[in-house]
């Protein structure tokens, strides 16, 4: 007989106490089990850096000379004084809580999506057509563009939900996007409304005219700007199918007959 | 027609679905009216229902409940890997799995092949066509001089 071989474990090492809710080991009796501290790959996460680290507090007592003979010369006295007042009633205060704002929450992409990859967009006014992946905006959604002059998609933001990630990809570390391509960027302008003037409220309603939205000459430059760059991206690209790719990106995506799109590779 | 693949010993079968999904094996040994023995290069010798089997029109010459060497050898000896690779049912299963294995700009890419071969199909057979229109023509024109004499 040789030596005797250890098989794996095949039950979970932590369970529920019949069925309780309550686990039968703690969070921290977990963390022991799985020794997860003598892993590199977790050591390296929970490596603490020097910025992490909380800065000394400063001293509290400091000592001062004081004048006059007879006062010892020095005393420690305090550098913030306490308060000459306490409030007799208890005031209300903020409770604490854990809730993060929008701006502060953490916007993760999947990992299919890198920039150059070409998407398909599945929804919206542009559904169907290929876009390529620039770069992904403060609040999550992902800035695409056509190129405008191959398919008429613009710059535009759209959620990482309403997209295909295909395999091919464009190498678009030369294309350099313009600063000002942030998500205030595509903020809506809306047109200020006018007051109707006294005894003729309400006449205007049917006069006034909706106003037509109008391309702005900053989008149109910014247009410009990346599309240039990233046609110029493509042509040069490094692929054999580079020939191909714009027409690639002219076409829309279309299922036919027995293509199913679960069991497709894209 | 008779029926010429049998369950026997040494034939050489194709597990069509469950876990060993895809794989060649022999059969080695017949246990019972819905299972066999299976054991096969790069497969470990163990028991399989027969509907999860697809039998193949190769043998091997094998003893029953012949060893895991023996069967390995005569495997080799048959030269089932090759015969297999050239026949008609691997080579559709190949194509179904390059098929599927095509991404969104390979399809486009297949698209566009099929575009040109198509045109070039069309091209020629325009010409044939035009060839047997004026062929046609003639021998109109031969057949009516014919009826104006009489």
């Amino acid at each position: 007989m040789g030596p005797k071989v250890k098989s794996p474990r095949t039950t979970p090492i932590n369970q529920e106490v019949k069925s309780s809710g309550v686990m039968r080991l703690s969070h921290g009796r977990m963390f022991h089990k799985r020794g997860l501290w003598l892993v590199e790959k977790w050591k390296k996460q929970n490596e603490k850096k020097p910025e992490d680290r909380k800065p000394k507090k400063s001293t509290r007592m400091v000592t001062k000379e004081v004048k006059g003979d007879k006062n010892g010369k020095t005393r420690t006295v305090r550098v913030n004084r306490f308060p000459r007042f306490y409030p007799t009633e208890d005031r209300p205060r903020k409770l604490r809580t854990n809730k993060k704002t929008f701006s502060q929450h953490k916007h993760s992409l999947r990992p299919s999506i890198t920039p150059g990859t070409v998407l398909i967009l599945v929804a919206g006014r542009h559904a169907g057509k290929r876009v390529v992946f620039l770069k992904q905006l403060a609040t999550g959604l992902l800035l695409v563009t056509g190129p405008f002059k191959l398919n008429g998609c613009p710059l535009r933001r759209i959620n990482q939900n309403y997209v295909i990630a295909t395999s091919t990809k464009i190498d678009i570390s030369k294309v350099n996007v313009p600063e000002n391509l942030n998500d205030a960027f595509f903020n809506r302008v809306r047109a200020a409304r006018r007051q109707a003037k006294s005894g003729e409220a309400g006449a205007e309603i049917f006069q006034q005219k909706k106003e037509e939205y109008k391309v702005t000459e900053e989008r149109k430059s910014a247009q410009l700007e990346v599309d240039k760059q990233l046609l110029n991206a493509i042509r040069t690209s490094s692929s054999a199918d580079r020939k191909l790719l714009v027409p690639y990106l002219k076409k829309k995506f279309s299922l036919s007959n027995k293509q199913y799109p679960h069991e497709m590779k894209f | 027609m008779t029926y010429t693949k049998f369950v026997e010993i040494g034939r050489v079968a194709f597990v069509a679905f469950g876990p060993e999904q895809g794989k060649l094996i022999a059969i080695v040994d017949i246990i019972d009216q819905n299972r066999v023995l299976a054991d096969g290069p790069n497969f470990r010798r163990q028991a399989l229902n027969l509907k999860t089997l697809y039998l193949t029109k190769f043998t091997i010459r094998i003893q029953h409940s012949a060893r895991a060497a023996s069967v390995k050898a005569a495997w080799a000896k048959a030269e089932i890997d090759k015969k297999w690779a050239e026949s008609g049912w691997a080579k559709r299963l190949a194509a179904k799995k390059a098929r599927t294995s095509l991404s969104d700009f390979d399809r486009f890419k297949l698209m566009k092949a099929k575009q040109t071969r198509n045109r070039l199909i069309a091209l020629e057979v325009g010409k044939l066509r035009i060839k047997t229109r004026k062929a046609n023509a003639v021998a109109k024109k031969s057949g009516a001089k014919k009826t104006g004499k009489k």
